[in-house]
């Protein structure tokens, strides 16, 4: 399979810190690969190293076979960026941004403007096309960079945080535009926060923690490490908590307290689990407020993966099934 | 573009609990060779890109063009009604004569030292990081910059001798001497954008840039022909000013317009004009790469 990024050992080093400490990538052309991680985690630095804007400390990195460091020319003629903050020029319109790009990626004047209308039409900018940059609003200078980073037919495309501010309709949108790219062959490095844009995205998955990849695979394999569904049981009176779970615990079902929540949560192991615990909460006659099951989230499995455990573990009791 | 048929991508889920998908991959087509760098005509094409940028952005704010227009008109004024008087005491001819061409090359001075300061904007704003990921050459920013900022001077020039001649002063000499008169203020407005450019990429904050470009031209200007005659000053400040490169293009300039030995300012001009790109060129496009 031909690889659109390739990247091995990569470091940045700022000083003693390591900002980026030997990650390995591959994204095979026309996939998209999603890079998770924390606040800090060396996402950023990863990709500019990609775009070639700031020079790896060490390791390798290609982007279609051409090396970032030794051939940043070539590399640029292959990749679009949008970038963490948004690149676009405040002080003249969106229209004009567009068209310089278009201008300096040596479109002649005619198609270059051209150009321009069919990507305001895209993104839903037409309107305010003539208005400055400045202008806007954050959601709309975000489309705006993104336009500005598909100008070129880019075959690699880097987004970073691409829809950290946006509303859900526009987020759906780029979630759109993105897939639209990768059906037309394009190779896409997201990074994000959030798992569920992952999982909506993603080809597969790269967790990355202070400048380390520390997981990697597809967000099903990544969701399978934390575990199955749950049940969630909350007693309408708080103090009836020890009763529901000993309720449950003669229906001959293990789980735990938590009194915090107020709720006594239990995993799903066997098919009849669900229905045998309804069924012992009615006949115990406790009034409830709520029943519900929940999938970990990917959150969650990110949480688990790069150690940041939600609280709240030490306030949960144990129990067992009475047999 | 052809699609290769059901190549199996890399399995990912399309919502929680979803099996792997199995999508067609859509090879693009070969790449093409690639060059590993820019020509010099699509270096000038870009360039002239980020020029236009640059004046739109000029159109867009036209406010930005005050110091560079009204400014002197000002200081005209005031030198005329207020200094005039005491500078030009009962010497023979006109103080508005003598002045005018002098506030032409101070327009300019004034006017250029915009150069470091929008590029230092720029670098704080996110548009270089988009300008750094194309394929262009780095110098195209910086040219660009410098073209929209001669175009940006000539203006300034056409409008301070638009507004000399209101107030009355005559030129003595020719077409073809006025003209080379604002082609010599010019070059030196162009030498010293690039002093600026180095200034601003070499100093971090758009605010010190301005402060700085202020502080060095001041020795400049005031120890110079541009406002008074030199023959006044004591005899250091008389050699400073002499050697000084405002006194001679401001001396090319009033001799151009208003009649007088043309040949030595002229020449001792375009020395220092050549001599200063001669070093703020290389120097700023070192930094540039660097930054
Ligand atoms: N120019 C720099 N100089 C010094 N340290 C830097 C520089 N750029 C980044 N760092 C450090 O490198 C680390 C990784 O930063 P990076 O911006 O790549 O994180 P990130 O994963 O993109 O985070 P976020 O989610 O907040 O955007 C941070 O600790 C940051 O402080
Ligand atoms: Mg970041």
């Amino acid at each position: 399979m031909t690889m659109g990024i390739q990247v091995e050992r990569l470091e940045k080093h700022y000083g003693d810190h390591k900002a980026v400490n030997g990650v390995d990538l591959e994204v095979p052309v026309g996939t998209v690969l999603g890079l998770l991680g924390p606040n800090g985690a060396g996402k950023t630095t990863t990709v500019r190293m990609l775009a070639t804007l700031i020079p790896p400390s060490g390791g390798r990195a290609r982007v279609c076979g051409y090396d970032v460091a030794t051939q940043p020319q070539q590399v640029r003629q292959l990749i679009g960026l949008t970038g963490q903050y948004a690149a676009v020029d405040q002080d003249i319109s969106g229209r004009d941004n567009l068209y310089l790009i278009a201008r300096l990626l040596d479109l002649p004047k005619k198609r270059a403007w051209a150009r321009v209308d069919e990507l305001l039409e895209r993104f839903d900018l037409v309107e305010a096309g003539g208005k400055l940059a400045r202008e806007y609003s954050g959601g709309m200078r975000r489309r705006l960079d993104l336009a500005a980073s598909l100008i070129g037919n880019p075959r690699v495309i880097y987004l970073d945080e691409p829809t950290t501010g946006l509303d859900p309709r526009s987020r759906n949108a780029l979630w759109d535009v993105v897939r639209d790219l990768v059906a037309e062959g394009s190779t896409v490095l997201l990074t994000t926060q959030y798992m569920e844009e992952a999982e909506a995205l993603a080809d597969s998955v790269v967790v990355m923690d202070q400048g380390m990849v520390i997981a990697k695979g597809t967000a099903a394999e990544l969701r399978a490490r934390v575990g199955g569904q749950t049940l969630r049981v909350k007693p309408m009176r708080p103090q009836d908590l020890m009763a529901v779970a000993t309720t449950l615990a003669r229906a001959r079902l293990a789980g735990h307290v938590d009194h915090e929540a107020g709720l006594v949560q239990l995993p799903i192991s066997g098919p009849n689990d669900l229905t045998i615990a309804v069924r012992a909460i009615a006949g115990s006659g406790l009034a409830v407020s709520g029943i519900d099951t929940s999938i970990p989230s990917l959150d969650e499995v990110f949480l688990t993966l790069t150690q940041k455990q939600r609280g709240g573990v030490e306030d949960t009791i144990q129990f067992w099934r009475i047999e | 573009m052809s699609t290769a048929t059901s190549a199996p991508s890399p399995a990912g889920p399309q919502g929680p609990g979803s099996s792997p998908r199995l999508r067609p991959v859509t090879v693009p087509p070969p790449l093409p060779p690639l060059s590993p760098r820019v020509g010099l005509r699509a270096t000038a094409r870009h360039s002239f890109a980020i020029a236009r940028r640059n004046l739109l952005q000029v159109r867009n704010d036209p406010g930005q063009l005050l110091d560079s227009t009204l400014m002197p008109m000002i200081f005209t004024l005031i030198f005329l009604y207020v200094f005039g008087g005491a500078i030009w005491g009962g010497r023979e001819g006109d103080y508005k004569q003598f002045l005018l061409p002098g506030i032409m090359v101070q327009t300019i001075m004034f006017a250029s030292r915009a150069t470091g300061f929008t590029l230092s904007m720029d670098f704080g704003s996110g548009v270089m990081d988009r300008f750094r990921a194309l394929p262009i050459a780095r110098s195209a920013v910086l040219s660009g910059r410098i073209i929209a900022d001669v175009c940006r001077l000539l203006l300034g020039q056409v409008v301070m001798l638009t507004f000399a001649l209101v107030i009355g002063f005559s030129v003595k000499t020719g077409v073809l001497q006025a003209i080379a008169a604002v082609g010599v203020v010019l070059l030196y407005g162009t030498a010293l954008a690039w002093v600026s450019a180095f200034i601003g990429l070499m100093v971090k904050s758009p605010n010190t840039v301005q402060a700085v470009g202020f502080l060095w031209m001041i020795p400049l200007q005031f120890g110079s022909s541009m406002l008074v005659p030199t023959e006044t000053m004591t005899p250091w400040l008389r050699a400073f000013a002499e050697a000084n490169p405002t006194t001679l293009v401001t001396d090319a300039c009033r001799n151009l317009l208003i009649g007088g030995p043309v040949a030595g300012p002229l020449a001792g001009s375009l020395a220092w004009c050549l001599g200063l790109m001669l070093i703020a060129v290389p120097l700023s496009i070192r930094q540039y790469r660097r930054r």
